[in-house]
């Protein structure tokens, strides 16, 4: 068997399932693991919380 | 005694490089590469006399926020926008009308192609990357860069990356790989700049004050990990001599393309999507004054697009040499990315939920959720096109040029505008914009230019795919090329037109930008509210 044909059937069979199972761990975490609720709501809120760095309010009420 | 032993060892680099180059510019075998060397050899005098004056100190103490750097890739944005957009009009003038083909080769369409295409992604869209990744990680990691020396070295050795491209395409030099046209030394340099962006970057991150990652550095970092890989494997090659600019790829055949559509496709994902998504899960929030509609399905967003984008390049090579389960392969997981896409989409969206009347009264809003909604009707068309049945028709045509364009006009450019609209009064500590009339303005001819654009390249492209396909009934096909070229003529005036159109709504942000700094404020009356962030200093 060349390269290419070893390559080829390892990535249609095991490299395709392992993919597979590797992302649907991960969505299933992201939707499913307790308290990532939370958690993301938690994450969410990162942006709201961030009041413009010293530097620039400095300039601002200069 | 360290900052002086630091600055001797940069002063030595400095100095070594510039002789470096000088040498190599004068045993050039060709033009372009001499003049490429004298211009890093002058960079690398200029940088040394900064060092030496004391002129290249950071304005601020490292581990502080570094203003002036965002500052500097705000103004580059806005200004490789409007030159990336003007030579695109020329471009299409070219096509429409061959006398504006002036003083060849140096101006011809062959060689102003690659100026513009490289002008408006690279230029354009790299240096709004990286000045919104360096704000937004700063803001959302609550920490200052590792470094804003390291921060200005990307800024500043990405822009000397754009002025060795374009002054290599005007004078003829080119690898002919799409997208990837710089000669192998630019490449190299680029390299170098990446590695120490993806160091400051992570770095960081590393050392971040908030416990999570927020979701646009997830898109922000997967671009920039993405495209050196992409970047590195597509450019290998071996120069034809140390000191020539020619270069030969190191893959041949139907190899060398499967190469370059990887490259090509996920440089689409991963720089024109992934990074502008950073973009839009940051600034749409902050603009709408809202946390994004559902974290997790950001999540979901992320890793669908990751698994599935990295497959979906070889749709560009349908019905050619490529073994024919690698093009099947590249349209089924193409269609499979409807469904990340659109979940972005629908995020980005509903994230107004309960303030949709900030449509009406926020022009900045309305254009950042025009890029949202042209990011999924671009990512509905993309998928589509990919298809075997529908490729045999489009690929090849004007088609194509027009899904680019509603993708790179309407999602790229608007998110950016949106962006570069958010930032420039919180960076220079303006109450508001110059004139949030004038977005509206903006908004308006950026729009109907894309409509023109995109619709005149459906009509333009159909016919072409179709005049080429047709038979009559002895199995003859009936027009030649150039009655194809002849049918076309209308529309490519239409998408010139369109093309002014977009680059005149470039021109008024680009003085919406600069009176903004320079501390304007046009009295306009009715009820537009303040931009957001900026309500406690009024």
């Amino acid at each position: 068997m060349t390269t290419y044909d070893a390559m080829r059937q390892f990535a249609d069979s095991w490299g395709l399932l392992g993919m597979t199972i590797f992302f649907l761990i991960v969505v299933a975490r992201v939707l499913f693991r307790p308290g990532a609720r939370e958690e993301a709501q938690d994450a969410a809120n990162i942006v709201m919380r961030d009041d413009p760095p010293d530097v620039f309010r400095d300039e601002r009420e200069g | 005694m360290r900052d002086q032993m630091n600055n001797a060892v940069k002063l030595f680099a400095l100095g070594a490089a510039a002789v470096l180059a000088a040498v190599a510019a004068g045993r050039g075998h060709d033009e372009l590469y001499s003049f490429h060397m004298i211009v890093f050899a002058a960079a690398a005098i200029i940088m040394f006399i900064r060092y030496l004056t004391g002129a290249a100190k950071p304005a601020v103490p490292e581990g502080e926020f570094d203003a002036s750097l965002i500052k500097a890739g705000v103004v580059m944005t806005t200004i490789w926008g409007v030159v990336g957009f003007l030579v695109g009009v020329i471009v299409a003038l070219q096509l429409a009308f061959p006398e504006f083909n002036p003083i060849p080769p140096w101006t011809g369409f062959g060689r102003l192609r690659p100026l513009h295409t490289s002008a408006v992604i690279f230029a354009f869209g790299g240096t709004a990357l990286i000045t919104t990744s360096f704000y937004v990680v700063q803001r959302t990691c609550r920490a200052a860069l590792i470094s804003n020396e390291a921060g200005w070295f990307v800024f500043l050795g990405y822009q000397l990356v754009i002025l060795l491209a374009a002054t290599g395409y005007v004078l003829g030099g080119t690898q002919g790989r799409e997208y990837a046209e710089p000669v192998w030394y630019v490449d190299l340099w680029l390299t170098i700049v990446w590695v120490v962006y993806l160091l400051v970057f992570m770095g960081t991150i590393m050392k971040r004050k908030e416990p999570h990652i927020y979701v646009a550095n997830w898109f922000y970092l997967a671009f920039i990990i993405t495209i050196a890989m992409l970047h590195v494997v597509n450019n290998l090659a071996v120069p034809a001599s140390i000191f020539s600019s020619e270069s030969y790829s190191l893959f041949a055949g139907v190899q060398d393309a499967l190469t370059q559509w990887w490259y090509g496709h996920n440089a689409v994902g991963f720089f024109l999507t992934a990074g502008f998504l950073g973009m839009m899960y940051y600034f749409i929030p902050k603009q709408a004054e809202r946390p994004v509609y559902s974290y997790r399905l950001s999540i979901v967003h992320f890793w669908s697009l990751i698994f599935l984008y990295i497959w979906a390049g070889p749709h560009h090579l349908h019905y050619t040499a490529l073994p024919d389960w690698a093009q099947t392969l590249g349209m089924v997981f193409s269609v499979m990315l409807w469904m990340p896409s659109w979940g972005g989409m629908i995020n980005g969206l509903m994230t107004l939920s309960g303030a949709w009347d900030k449509l009406r009264t926020d022009p900045i809003i309305r254009m950042m959720v025009a890029a949202v909604a042209f990011y999924g009707m671009s990512t509905f068309e993309g998928p589509l096109m990919s298809i075997k049945a529908v490729n045999s028709l489009s690929h090849y045509t004007d088609w194509t040029i027009g899904h680019v364009h509603s993708g790179a006009l309407g999602w790229v450019g608007m998110i950016t505008f949106g962006a570069v609209y958010y930032l420039t009064p919180i960076l220079w500590g303006r109450s508001r914009l110059y004139s949030l009339k004038l977005v509206n303005t903006h908004f308006w001819l950026a729009t109907l230019g894309i409509v023109l654009y995109a619709a005149s390249m459906w009509v333009s492209g159909i016919m072409q795919g179709l005049m080429w396909r047709e038979t009559n009934e002895l199995g003859f096909l009936v027009n030649s090329f150039a009655e194809t070229v002849d049918a076309m003529h209308p529309f490519y005036i239409i998408r010139a037109l369109g093309g002014v159109l977009y680059l005149a709504g470039g021109i008024v942000m680009a003085f919406n930008v600069f009176q903004t700094i320079r501390g304007r404020l046009r009295e306009e009356g009715g009820s537009a509210p303040a931009p957001a962030g900026t309500v406690a200093a009024e």
